[in-house]
């Protein structure tokens, strides 16, 4: 793909804004026609930079109050303990976010819960008993900013 | 206040955000007209919030995830807010959060490599202010990044 443009940039940073924007109303804020607009959202697309929508819901207003980040440590290494232990915390449904990373531990996980009872819940009994688990690390997180990047 | 429909309908849009309102008034078994007014609702009461577009940084040629765990000097008084200040100036930074617990705050980081992402971290990130300690983690895989809520 051709590298982005200027006009590229920004209308990648309309669209983190709001991805439901017609393309006309982009087209108007970036001066290019629908047509045009249609074609660089494409191309974008096409080039695998879109990689798709997020729908933004506030949890606190759907009664999911907690969000914790966790550091996970797997007691005992090798290929099929990884595999088993991402199978299984994958299917948590309070579990957003899995990465496998390396550092001091070997998961960082995000965990949403109603407060901090259910979010004990949680812990006790679907992550403790993950297959492999060892030590976690558990930070409740008070507030959070996406940043443009570097757009 | 929400009812089942309204928790299905909300399921659906989270799993595919893409859809349109007529399949998703079908799948829900509800009339389009139906559909609208219920969405109209969810976002009059800023349940829905919106939807914002997903980048892969890794196709515009970010290769490099980093977590960087970051504790601050608390004997500053305006620690907290100079520190978030000063990351807000860096464009690779693409997340920021505050925690309780033994970490205070998260920074994302994307870089292109590894060498990028050193003169990232000589230049910009041991340059912020009030840092007591860093813990890095690097991303390997990222298995699941829905971020979806438990409906």
């Amino acid at each position: 793909m051709t590298p982005l443009d200027a006009t590229d940039r920004a209308l990648l940073r309309l669209l983190t804004q709001d991805a439901a924007q017609p393309a006309s109303t982009l087209g108007r804020r970036l001066e290019l026609s629908q047509p045009a607009t249609w074609r660089r959202i494409r191309r974008l697309q096409e080039a695998g930079i879109l990689a798709g929508r997020r729908l933004v819901l506030d949890a606190e207003k759907l009664g999911f109050g907690v969000t914790v980040f966790l550091g996970v440590k797997l007691a005992a290494k090798g290929a099929a303990r990884l595999e088993d232990f991402e199978r299984a915390v994958t299917a948590i449904p309070e579990v957003q976010m899995v990465e496998h990373v390396l550092g001091l531990y070997d998961y960082r996980l995000r965990v949403v819960a109603r407060d901090l009872a259910d979010f004990e819940r949680v812990l006790r009994r679907r992550i403790m008993t993950l297959p492999g688990v060892g030590n976690v690390e558990a930070n409740v997180l008070l507030s959070e900013e996406r940043r443009p990047g570097p757009l | 206040m929400l009812d089942d429909t309204d928790r299905r309908l909300l399921r659906l849009m989270q799993a595919e955000p893409s859809l349109g309102g007529p399949e998703l008034a079908h799948r829900c078994g509800l009339t389009p007209g139906r559909t609208a007014r219920r969405l109209e609702r969810l976002r009059a009461e800023g349940i829905v919030k919106g939807q914002e577009a997903v980048i892969d940084w890794r196709a515009l040629g970010y290769a490099v995830t980093v977590s960087l765990r970051i504790t601050l000097d608390k004997t500053a008084p305006r620690a907290f807010d100079e520190f978030m200040a000063a990351a807000r100036e860096v464009p690779e930074v693409i997340e920021i959060q505050t925690f309780l617990g033994r970490v205070d705050v998260r920074l994302h980081i994307i870089a292109r490599d590894l060498a990028h992402y050193q003169d990232i971290y000589r230049a910009r990130v041991l340059t912020l202010p009030h840092l007591a300690d860093i813990e890095a983690l690097l991303t390997l895989s990222s298995i699941k990044a829905d971020e979806a809520l438990p409906l």
